[in-house]
């Protein structure tokens, strides 16, 4: 996903002018082609989060659009106030390509983890945000990103995630796609729990109970439609989310329920990460299953709901 | 110690008005770039009141966004919006806050107000202008405080590895920053060498002698191949003498009719 998504950068860049690429400290060949062919528009800036950020404000002042590279922990936390300032309250078009999101740099410890990254980003006024599920899926989205007027934040997975997105579903950003209608349960998802989701619906469909997919590919701006549309149609719903189960894709659909149909609530349970900083390293696959994120506990979850 | 001519009175005036308005505002930090802003517009930089974003122009960003009193007087001045404006600083539907933004007042560059922010702005601003290959240049106003911040470093390194001779720095050295003297809060020096070290190359002037500033500007850039840096040996409140190098001057709010009175006492 993450090497689609910077090849993408250097397609973009090829037919739009105003593209321009900007790592931090990035590893050995990144982008190597895009280096070689139009050297005026790669930057490798260093380990400088807040001067990239605010670099790339300065030339989207100027007209261009900076697709910004580097993990998502330091393109978040480490400059948020110039991503909440020279970004956003500006409402430049910069583009934030977040290496890692969630669980993925699990090895290396709390220190690179991004689990509150789409709390922080969904946040700030005029912030897209978007987790693609795969690399499929990845480049559709990133066709998308040139005429996109705000800045966006762009949620990386951990790459060579399988292929579950199809072309018939199209990307539009903000408008959620409904991989498998529901009957009984949905399952609402960001990012490659989208395929932790599918992997549970059959299950249960094995049992007998028929769930849903809803890919909420964009966590802002929210489907709202989508929801409306779909919620009331179910007697159970599931949001999983590999992030803080504060301030992500559960809590902004419950924000939306809360506003507009309370009485939707209690059909909803999220499903993400627990309120403290991971003490285990392993792999992203075995802190989720340390964290409760699992086929089975998705089903165990989704027949609770449906119980009520 | 130089005498304020008529000119710099007059802006000074205008900056009273401002803070007559809601009885507050940043008064000491303004009062020490004055000059520095009022040559600037008057003989450097290249910009056109009715059109503001005119491609051409030389780009300015005041990085310490708190002295934007200064600012908002001389482009009052210079015609960038009528003078009456500055008789709303700071109130409810202003165009003129206590920090200047980015599309609300016109002739502001970039949005500043947090410090560290402007001089990456500016980087990313002026590798635009190389990369376009145009010739306006880019002048950002630094405090001295502000250049505690971290970001400011890591921004000049970038500057001299691009090479942008298009960029010039200008640090008013006031030698107060908000609590009190910048060699008690976190001292500077040696200030000339840092920024020669980060590959700039430097100059220093006295930042209230206008006909030094013009000098100066005639000069720029000073080196072909590398950032400007210029030091500004200014002082914070310069022509209020009850203000000069008085933190308590830093900030002010409910300012009294006799302050009030008193600033323009200082003015006649």
């Amino acid at each position: 996903m993450r090497k689609t998504s910077l090849d993408c950068v250097y397609k973009l860049a090829q037919y739009n002018k105003r593209v321009v690429f900007i790592g931090s400290d990035l590893g050995p060949g990144v982008l190597d082609i895009m280096k070689q062919k139009m050297p005026e528009r790669f930057f490798m800036e260093g380990v400088s989060e807040q001067h990239v950020i605010g670099m790339a404000a300065g030339m989207a002042i100027e007209g261009y659009i900076p697709y910004v590279n580097t993990i998502a922990t330091f393109i978040t936390r480490r400059c948020y106030e110039q991503i909440a300032l020279d970004v956003c309250l500006q409402n430049l078009p910069i583009r934030l390509i977040a290496n890692g999101g969630g669980l993925v740099y699990a090895p290396l410890g709390p220190t690179h983890l991004a689990v509150e990254d789409i709390a922080i980003m969904r946040a700030l006024p005029n912030m897209t945000v978007v987790a693609p599920c795969d690399a499929d899926e990845m480049k559709r989205f990133m066709d998308k990103t040139i005429n996109w007027p705000n800045p966006i934040y762009i949620r990386l997975a951990k790459g060579y995630d399988k292929v579950i997105s199809n072309e018939k579903y199209g990307f539009e950003i903000g408008k959620a796609i409904v991989m498998k209608q529901p009957k009984e349960g949905l399952f609402i998802t960001t990012g490659v729990m989208t395929q932790l989701a599918i992997q549970a619906a059959k299950k249960l469909e094995e049992s007998g109970i028929s769930c849903g997919i809803m890919h909420m590919h964009t966590i802002k701006p929210l489907d709202h439609d989508a929801l409306n549309q779909w919620l009331p149609k179910v007697n159970g719903v599931v949001t999983v989310e590999e992030h803080t189960r504060i301030g992500g894709l559960g809590s902004a659909i419950l924000e939306h329920c809360s506003d507009e149909m309370p009485e939707q609530i209690e059909k909803i349970f999220r499903m993400g990460l627990p309120d403290n900083f991971s003490d285990k390293y392993g792999s992203q696959n075995s802190l989720l299953e340390h964290f409760g994120i699992t086929i089975d506990s998705l089903c165990i979850a989704m027949q609770m709901q449906l119980r009520k | 110690m130089n005498i304020l001519d008529t000119r710099s009175k007059e802006l000074r005036k205008m900056v009273v008005q401002m803070v007559e308005a809601e009885r507050r505002g940043h008064i000491g930090p303004a009062l020490s770039i004055i000059e520095i802003i009022r040559v600037l517009y008057d003989t450097f930089l290249k910009y056109d009141p009715t059109n503001p974003f005119w491609p051409e122009r030389d780009r300015f960003i005041l990085s310490k966004g708190h002295g934007c009193l200064a600012l908002y007087a001389v482009l009052a001045d210079k015609g960038f919006f009528p003078k009456k404006e500055l008789y709303n600083f700071c109130k409810h539907d202003s165009i003129l806050g206590g920090h200047p933004e980015r599309n609300k007042a016109p002739g502001i560059e970039a949005t500043t107000g947090a410090l560290g922010h402007g001089l990456p702005i500016g980087v990313g601003i002026a590798i635009a202008g190389k990369i376009q290959k145009k010739n306006h240049r880019v002048v950002v106003i630094t405090g001295d405080g502000e250049i505690n911040e971290g970001s400011v470093w890591e921004t000049a390194m970038s500057a001299a590895k691009h090479q942008l001779s298009n960029l010039i720095v200008m640090i008013d050295y006031n030698k107060f920053q908000s609590y009190g003297p910048t060699i008690e809060v976190l001292d500077l020096e040696p200030l000339a060498d840092k920024w020669r070290s980060f590959g700039f190359e430097v100059d220093e002037v006295d930042g209230h002698d206008v006909a030094a500033l013009e000098e100066l500007t005639t000069r720029l850039p000073l080196n072909i191949s590398k950032p400007t840096a210029i030091i500004c040996h200014t002082i914070k409140g310069k022509g209020f003498p009850f203000a000069e190098g008085n933190a308590a001057w830093h900030h002010k709010s409910g300012l009294k009719d006799e302050e009030i009175n008193a600033m323009y006492d200082c003015l006649k």
